[in-house]
């Protein structure tokens, strides 16, 4: 699996930081999304998938 | 060609299917039809209103789509659709203006700073329970819980003196109803404008170490200054969504527990199920009870739909939360449902702000209420209780509750 995120559009909402922890984070000057991992483990494929799915921004795509 | 119909059926604001938590019984039926439809809308417009999930995702994800008319105006007979968008305010703006100033406040918002709040926010759910149980009931669990726990929390936010909140809750009531008499819709912004200039200037004078006093720094710093007329629509935003929403959450969340006896016990049982039950107690709620008003600037797709530039379209929140497509039994509670995707706090660049510091205040109050007072039960008959039909946020006026002697 790889992620990929949009900065630009991302809002802030921090919906993937509570479905993904270890995979996004928020940069505490401006609260937009951080990547911790580009290529999440398979543990974590779910919840990254349910990150991109609650993203309002649509900013959080994955490839598999 | 498209042919309207002369005469468009009415907007459904009546809650009619017999149970005060279940959206106009319409709403079924809207979603099964196709496309959208367009409604005449109490404003004066008729609008297109979007019912169905994936539909409500995609039109409120549509960069083609304006704020500028206030969230939920389509409801409001007399409301203007055309007031110029005032700076600082958060809901109305679209573009980059928007995203500038989202971006200056979201810091305050981040999972990591709200969570740091989070032994805060319990201790204040703990004091009042501590005061609830110290006296014997009946007492109006609106006013000596729901209301004060959010209004505190905002108040230490913002940095506003909790003991001017009098000034600000009874002016939000008027703000938020839709019925509410033009006189004295001005009079309350006047009063509301006037307190919070008020700290505004005092903030800008010496900016403390709070959420106005850190954005006037961090604006500053970054090169943007914000006017004081920014300052106070920003703070007064929110002020009004930080106290207002929560607050009827808990009220009616509490009620809409109080007649679901398994989910309740389930709850009681195990408070970890807060988590999952906040989720799904604001999908199954949909406060915002008439969805959210947007303009076209451009051409819309939604579904199969082509909507044009200058027309008007609502996204029915509590509509796209109980469809069953994507929400199976969408009418029934079921606190470990994995509600997290719901539309109640909307979809877009404009889904709440505020969010996890709801869904935090909302966490302590389900794992702390019913375990510290289990017997919690209604003080008066459910029929005796009145629903805010007529603001823009669903809740009840008053809770009354009491409860056995020995609790915890």
């Amino acid at each position: 699996m790889k992620v990929r995120i949009d900065v630009d559009a991302c809002v802030g909402a921090g919906q993937c930081v509570l479905a993904a922890p270890d995979v996004f984070d928020q940069r505490d000057e401006d609260g937009m999304v951080v990547l911790l991992l580009e290529d999440p483990p398979s543990h974590l494929e779910a919840a990254t998938e349910h990150a991109a799915l609650l993203c309002p921004a649509l900013a959080i795509v994955v490839d598999r | 060609m498209t042919v309207t119909a002369t005469f468009a059926r009415d907007f459904p604001t009546e809650r009619d299917s017999g149970c005060p938590f279940d959206p106009p019984a319409e709403y079924t039926e809207l979603r099964a039809q196709e496309g959208t439809a367009s409604l005449a809308c109490p404003v004066g417009v008729e609008a297109r209103v979007v019912s169905r999930y994936a539909d409500v995702r995609a039109m409120l994800g549509d960069p083609n789509l304006s704020s500028h008319a206030a969230p939920s105006t389509h409801v409001v007979a007399g409301g203007l659709l055309d007031r110029p968008v005032a700076p600082g305010s958060l809901l109305n703006m679209d573009g980059p203006g928007h995203a500038r100033l989202r971006r200056l406040l979201t810091p305050e918002f981040t999972v990591k700073r709200i969570q740091a709040m989070r032994p805060y926010i319990q201790g204040l759910v703990d004091d009042h329970l501590d005061a609830l149980l110290a006296r014997t009931g009946p007492v109006d669990l609106v006013r000596d819980f729901a209301l004060p726990i959010p209004s505190l929390v905002i108040c230490e936010l913002l940095g506003v003196d909790y003991a001017d909140r009098d000034r600000f809750q009874e002016q939000t009531a008027v703000l938020i109803g839709t019925n509410s008499d033009p006189a004295a819709l001005e009079q309350a912004n006047l009063e509301v404008v006037g307190f919070m200039t008020q700290l505004v200037l005092t903030k800008l004078a010496a900016p403390g170490d709070d959420l106005l006093g850190r954005l006037i720094v961090r604006a500053r710093e970054s090169g943007q200054e914000l006017s004081v007329e920014e300052l106070v629509t920003l703070g007064i935003t929110l002020l009004i969504a930080g106290h207002e929403t929560t607050a009827n959450m808990i009220g009616l969340s509490t009620l809409a527990l109080l007649r679901q006896p398994d989910q309740l016990a389930a709850l009681r049982a195990d408070p970890g199920l807060a988590g999952t039950a906040v989720d799904e107690m604001l999908r199954y709620l949909s406060i915002v009870q008439f969805g959210v008003l947007r303009q076209a600037t451009g051409d819309v797709t939604i579904g199969d739909e082509t909507i044009k530039a200058g027309e008007w379209l609502v996204a029915a929140l509590s509509a796209g939360n109980r469809d069953e497509s994507v929400f199976p039994d969408p009418d029934r509670i079921d606190l470990k449902r994995e509600a997290t995707a719901h539309l109640a706090f909307g979809y877009g660049i404009h889904q709440c702000l505020g969010q996890q510091l709801a869904r935090v205040e909302l966490q302590e109050v389900f794992a702390r209420l019913h375990q510290r007072i289990p017997t919690l039960r209604l003080a008066v008959p459910f029929e005796d209780i009145e629903f805010k039909n007529d603001a823009l946020v669903y809740g009840v006026r008053a809770l009354p509750v009491t409860w056995d002697g020995e609790n915890r």
